[in-house]
């Protein structure tokens, strides 16, 4: 039975349960909806809540810890070397579970039988050519220690598959009979629905908890791999950045990190100015026609996936700057270039920057720009006189949150700044970012231990650090300074 | 309430009332915001070197008769003012007149005080600043001082000049306004219930210093409190629901009311 | 007031009166300041919008043209000889033809086509001439032959794909400057593409099968199409929405409604708050090492796709839940409460119901921006090459597919210009999307917008 299979029996159980338990309860009080403490349907749902909660929690257990006893008690066919060595060990079992679900295809495709598959031995048939012919590609042949765990594997998910069935059906069972027996008249049936209910917004409420939790843990301890590979301050401090997959790498961080700041740098020196004299003007001098109409069209400019702006630095900005400004002034002849992605990255910033302005400037209370145009200012002495300085500690939170977004941004600095790691200071050399190096060390095929695949994780903990660092101060400006006008 | 009792609270001094020349003529001014008509028909004359107050019960007018004399109206986009203003014999609503060059010559203190989130020296120094009134940073001091002295805030504010305006006390930071105000060194002073929000210490400051002004600026007040306008003010008018009811001494407007409306006011009869 | 009263008091530097009509010096100054001013948030404005134009007319003008398409028509003899040598029909014999057998087909009737209408095929070799049928064709044409055997030895009208050279050749994207120096193409092919135009076998017609087909190789960018990228999307969109509402909803009800003030509700609210800022990228690695590595589930497929995704909406679609829940006012509460319902009814009978709409609307923004999210597909897999339809759903929820913007990537990738073409395509598809979810949205906030 597959788990599939298994969630929605337990839930026609469940189901069943919850007419039974109403019925029930409904019966005990001969139909006299009055005589009972709860709705009839609480009932109901009590005897289904019984039936399916403890049912799931057994079956999500089960899902966790089989494969975990399966991978131990493999390990006694396979040679003690093999075992002894993490790294190979994996690799044995990552082979195991190939060659077993090649032999559960070639059984569904029909290319085996049920018996054939447990029989077959390496020196009677060629196993590689048999899983070949249903879809599973193997990288070397089969030998006969794998073959035989493979088997065993097959036969151990078999009965594991069998005994959970058995277990979470039992378990529902027992939940439900458990609940028909305490359902009577006087029994709180709303009170313990609704406690269960309470524990389901709270587990929800906690995913959040759980992610960055996730985040963290999945960083840090394959970070914590990679510098037991690779030296901390080499990685922290080392000048160069040239990966190379046969081993002796430079990883060095320093490159990646001039580029992400450099990029960075430009797109804030685009985005700042822009985004605040646009929402200056819409807060101060656009009439409610304007600003109902420019809003939303600057706004547009967020709602576009960055993988457009990507494009849009690819073929439109890149080739631009090479033709009319890296060429000519011999900067080189790059498309792809710090200041592609910068520009980009701006563009893109400047509608987060100025919604955030606008609310901060509209938050600026309307007696002070009284008190200024009181004494003879005008509009603009009174905005960069008053108002910007009343503003600036909720702007300079969106400029800070704003720099977390460039930071962070991938799509755009992939497809608009090139790959290669460099520490220069030319704006159109094509430079490279901590995200970049994420995404290409990532993607393609990557052998999970070698430090030029850890590293990424490495990368990536510290992208989140700062950007985490830039958003909690950058929040705790910004409440601070909403506080102070509320 | 018991209108006659209160009336003794209200102590009217005898003054001499001088022949001042009117500062400010307003001729028919009629206000709309939007469809509402807020204010019909105002004539009055407000006289150089005298107190004026403007009372009347709350949403009658007051305020927006106050924001047409320096055109704060003009930062309301739905406001609408028609009628004649001059200040000095030149119409303030003139195509040539600079709205902001008019702020400069008629002051504001508002209901709340709003100082700049910015240093005392500061707040102060802003109109003398944005105007270019001062050469150098000796006179800038001096201004600052001057103005911090006539609103009687000098001895409090000396030592912290540089710490945030916004850290004074309610009736401080009032005071601080009227400073601010004075710097630019108006002809017209406009004070829209300026007292509203402090303590009766802090009331009695201001009050004290609004006479004082008067030497200087003609004053424009709006208050609430009758006796307040009775204590401050030579002259009074009496505003209600958009009209301007009566206009007078302030003696004469409180102990001999010539319409009725401003009788059942001051005895507590509307408002 | 004594002080103010005892002391001398210096008074402000004496002001010549100014006429109020008359402009000075001064004013006209900070009046200039002013306009200027003003005039640089015009400018600031104007540039935003603009480069917005640009970007949206670049990606239009680009992209459009991927939805039509040069196909050759002509007619074709589907010979037994060649197509089923060993002449019995059966349809398990006639798969031992492979497509190479079928393009051979394709060129000898492209070929006499080409004599019977007398058009010259001067400059152009016979291999030439075979490359200017896209190697997408044979495949289709096998795939129509052994859907329907009876049609042996006919002759059909077939209208193929012509080769992505002369696609961009009708479209203005190949030249005959550019041919001279492309190996895929001669100037010539080019002049018979002409010819091929006048005599009617060459046209140009809108090309539904970008919509519908799978991904294609570096060499057929003509064959390429949006259709995993398309089911793929979808997939993980109802996946978010099954995900992500539930849990938002109960969140946000959890927190607005019952949870005590304590260190656990305030850091789940910082929780909330980061999460919603941290980059994409992040998440990404976590779907990587936690989904894939750790949890064991299938790389480039939809369900990965959609739990990363679901980590990364669910702050936005909180927040939205949350403030749409704040928004029903306590006396509808006290009312529920007063006659008797527990919390918990009052909540779930009365203030969800209400804050419906606003659920919603959030929901939609919150699958909008999930639906353009590319970097942490990009680290699960998804930029892997897809050309099979996932099966359909609960299954193909574990197959390997692609998303729309990720289709998008990857085409930017590819060297061919064609595929430049077919990015943008993607583009305006996606685009489309978006701007029906967003409309949708803010349909639904005008109609259920409500003043308490
Ligand atoms: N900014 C404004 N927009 C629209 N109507 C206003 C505005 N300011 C005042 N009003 C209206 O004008 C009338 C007079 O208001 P106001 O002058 O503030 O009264 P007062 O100061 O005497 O209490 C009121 O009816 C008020 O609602
Ligand atoms: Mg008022």
């Amino acid at each position: 039975m597959t788990v599939l299979v298994l969630v929605v029996a337990t839930l026609v159980i469940a189901g069943v349960g919850f007419f039974l338990g109403r019925s029930r309860a409904l019966s005990g009080v001969s139909g006299n909806v009055r005589d009972l403490h709860s709705l009839p349907g609480y009932y109901g749902w009590h005897v289904a809540l019984m039936a399916a909660l403890p049912a799931f929690g057994v079956l999500l257990v089960w899902l966790i810890v089989q494969p975990i006893v399966i991978e131990r008690n493999i390990g006694s066919l396979l040679p003690a070397e093999t075992v002894a060595d993490a790294t190979a060990f994996k690799l044995a079992v990552a082979d195991i579970r190939r060659v077993a679900g090649g032999l559960d295809a070639a059984v569904l495709a029909g290319a085996l039988t049920e018996a054939s598959a447990a029989e077959l031995t390496s020196g009677g048939t060629d196993v590689r050519a048999v899983l070949a012919g249903v879809g599973v590609a193997l990288g070397s042949d089969v030998t006969n220690d794998t073959l035989l765990s493979a088997q065993m594997y097959r036969s151990m998910t078999a009965t594991g598959a069998l005994a959970r069935m058995i277990a979470v059906l039992a378990v529902a069972l027992a939940g439900l009979g458990y609940a028909l027996s305490v359902t009577r008249a006087e029994f709180r049936a709303r009170n313990r629905v609704e406690i269960v209910m309470m524990g389901v917004l709270i587990t929800a409420s906690s995913i959040a908890i759980l992610t960055t939790v996730g985040i963290i843990w999945s960083m840090l301890s394959e970070s914590l791999n990679f510098f037991r590979q690779y030296p901390a301050t080499e990685f922290f401090f080392g000048l160069t950045w040239s990966p190379n997959f046969r081993g002796g790498s430079d990883l060095g961080f320093i490159p990646l990190l001039w580029g992400t700041l450099y990029i960075s740098l430009i797109a804030m020196i685009v985005a700042v100015p822009l985004g605040l004299f646009t929402a200056i003007y819409l807060a101060e001098y656009a009439g409610p026609k304007v600003r109902a109409w420019v809003k939303p069209l600057i706004e547009v400019i967020a709602g576009i996936p960055t993988v457009v702006f990507g494009l849009f630095a690819l073929v439109t900005v890149g080739p631009f700057l090479r033709d009319y400004f890296a060429q000519p002034f011999g900067f080189g002849n790059s498309g792809a270039s710090v200041m592609t992605a910068g520009l980009v990255i701006g563009i893109l910033n400047i509608p987060f920057i100025s919604s955030l302005a606008d609310d901060i400037i509209n938050s600026v209370p309307q007696s002070l720009r009284d008190g200024s145009y009181g004494l003879g200012a005008t509009k603009s002495e009174t905005v960069k006189q008053v108002i910007l300085p009343a503003a600036l500690p909720g702007i300079v939170g969106a400029v800070l949150l704003a720099a977390s977004r460039a930071i962070g941004e991938t799509m755009i600095v992939t497809m608009g700044a090139g790959a290669s790691a460099k520490l220069s200071l030319n704006p159109f050399d094509a430079m490279t970012t901590m995200t970049v190096k994420i995404v290409g060390q990532l993607t393609g095929d990557t052998d999970f231990n070698s430090p030029e695949t850890l590293v990424a994780f490495a990368l990536g903990i510290t992208l989140f650090v700062i950007t985490l660092g830039l958003n909690v101060f950058a929040l705790y400006i910004v409440r601070k300074y909403r506080e102070e006008y509320e | 309430m018991e209108g006659p009792i209160q009336m003794k609270d209200i102590h009217i001094e005898e003054r001499v009332v001088s022949d001042h020349k009117a500062k400010i003529t307003a001729r028919g001014v009629q206000v709309y915001y939007g469809t509402n008509h807020a204010l019909k028909d105002v004539d009055v004359d407000i006289l150089a070197g005298t107190v004026t107050a403007f009372i009347g019960p709350s949403g009658c007018g007051k305020s927006t008769f106050l924001r047409c004399l320096n055109r704060m109206n003009d930062t309301v986009s739905s406001a609408r003012v028609v009628g004649e203003i001059l200040l000095d014999g030149e119409d303030i609503y003139d195509k040539r007149v600079d709205p902001v060059q008019l702020r400069a010559k008629v002051g504001m203190v508002f209901q709340k005080p709003n100082p700049f989130p910015k240093s005392i020296y500061d707040n102060v120094a802003y109109g003398p600043k944005i105007h270019g009134l001062t050469r150098n940073k000796a006179e800038l001091d001096e201004v600052v001082e001057s103005c911090l002295r006539k609103a009687a805030l000098w001895n409090e504010v000396k030592d912290r000049l540089q710490a945030p305006g916004t850290g004074l006390s309610g009736g401080q930071q009032q005071r601080l306004c009227i400073a601010r105000a004075i710097a630019t060194s108006p002809e017209v002073l406009l004070m829209d219930e300026p007292c509203s929000a402090l303590d009766p210490i802090a009331t009695a400051q201001v009050e004290e210093l609004i006479d004082e002004l008067r030497s200087q600026f003609s004053v424009v007040i709006v208050t609430h409190s009758m006796q307040q306008a009775a204590r401050v003010s030579q002259k009074t008018a009496f505003f209600h629901l958009g009209n301007l009811v009566e206009y007078g001494e302030t003696g004469q407007i409180f102990t001999n009311p010539k319409d009725p409306r401003t009788e059942s006011y001051i005895t507590g009869r509307i408002g | 007031m004594t002080v103010a009263a005892t002391n001398p008091m210096p008074t402000p530097p004496a002001k010549a009166t100014h006429s109020l009509l008359v402009p000075n010096a001064a004013m006209g100054r900070r009046n200039a300041a002013e306009k200027r001013f003003r005039a640089y948030g015009l400018a600031a404005i104007a540039v935003s919008l603009s480069v917005l134009g640009i970007m949206l007319w670049s990606i239009f003008s680009d992209g459009l043209s991927s939805f039509f398409q040069a196909k050759l028509t002509f007619p074709v003899t589907l010979s037994s000889e060649v197509l089923d040598p060993a002449g019995n029909g059966l349809r398990e014999e006639m798969t031992k033809v492979t497509t190479i057998g079928y393009g051979k087909l394709l060129t000898a009737a492209f070929t006499a086509e080409l004599a019977a209408k007398g058009i010259s095929t001067e400059g152009v070799t016979d291999k030439q001439l075979a490359e200017m049928i896209s190697k997408d064709a044979p495949g289709v044409l096998r795939a129509k032959v052994l859907g329907d055997t009876s049609m042996l030895d006919q002759t059909i009208t077939m209208s193929v794909l012509a080769a992505g050279r002369i696609d961009g050749y009708l479209k203005g994207r190949v030249t005959m400057e550019t041919a001279e120096r492309d190996g895929n193409i001669s100037p010539e092919q080019l002049q018979l593409a002409d010819r091929l135009k006048t005599a009617r076998i060459l046209g140009s017609s809108f090309n539904t099968r970008f919509l519908t087909s799978p991904d294609a190789s570096d060499q057929r960018p003509e064959a390429a199409g949006l259709g995993v990228a398309i089911l793929g999307s979808a997939y993980m969109m109802l996946l978010v929405l099954i995900i992500c509402v539930p849990i938002g909803v109960a969140t946000s009800i959890y927190l607005e409604e019952f949870a005590p003030k304590n260190r656990w509700t305030d850091l789940i609210e910082v929780n909330i708050s980061n999460l919603a800022a941290v980059p994409s990228i992040v998440f990404g690695i976590l779907g990587l090492a936690i989904f894939i590595n750790f949890a064991g589930f299938p790389q480039s497929s939809s369900v990965v796709g959609a739990l990363v995704l679901s980590l990364m909406t669910l702050p936005t679609i909180i927040i939205a839940t949350r403030s749409s829940i704040r928004a029903v006012p306590p006396s509808i509460r006290d009312a529920a409460l007063g006659v008797g319902a527990s919390k918990m009814q009052t909540v779930f009978h009365h203030v969800l119901p209400l804050a419906m709409p606003g659920i919603l609307t959030g929901t939609i923004l919150g699958l909008a921006s999930a639906l353009g999210e590319t970097a942490p597909l990009l680290l699960i897999g998804m930029v892997a090459f897809v050309d099979n339809y996932p099966s359909a759903p609960v299954e193909g929820f574990m197959d390997p597919a692609t998303a729309l913007p990720v289709q998008v990537y990857s085409w930017a990738s590819r060297s061919d210009p064609a595929f430049i073409e077919r990015s943008s395509g993607a583009i305006i598809v996606l685009l489309v999307f978006l701007v029906v979810m967003n409309v949708t949205a803010i349909i639904l906030r005008r109609k259920f917008e409500r003043r308490w």
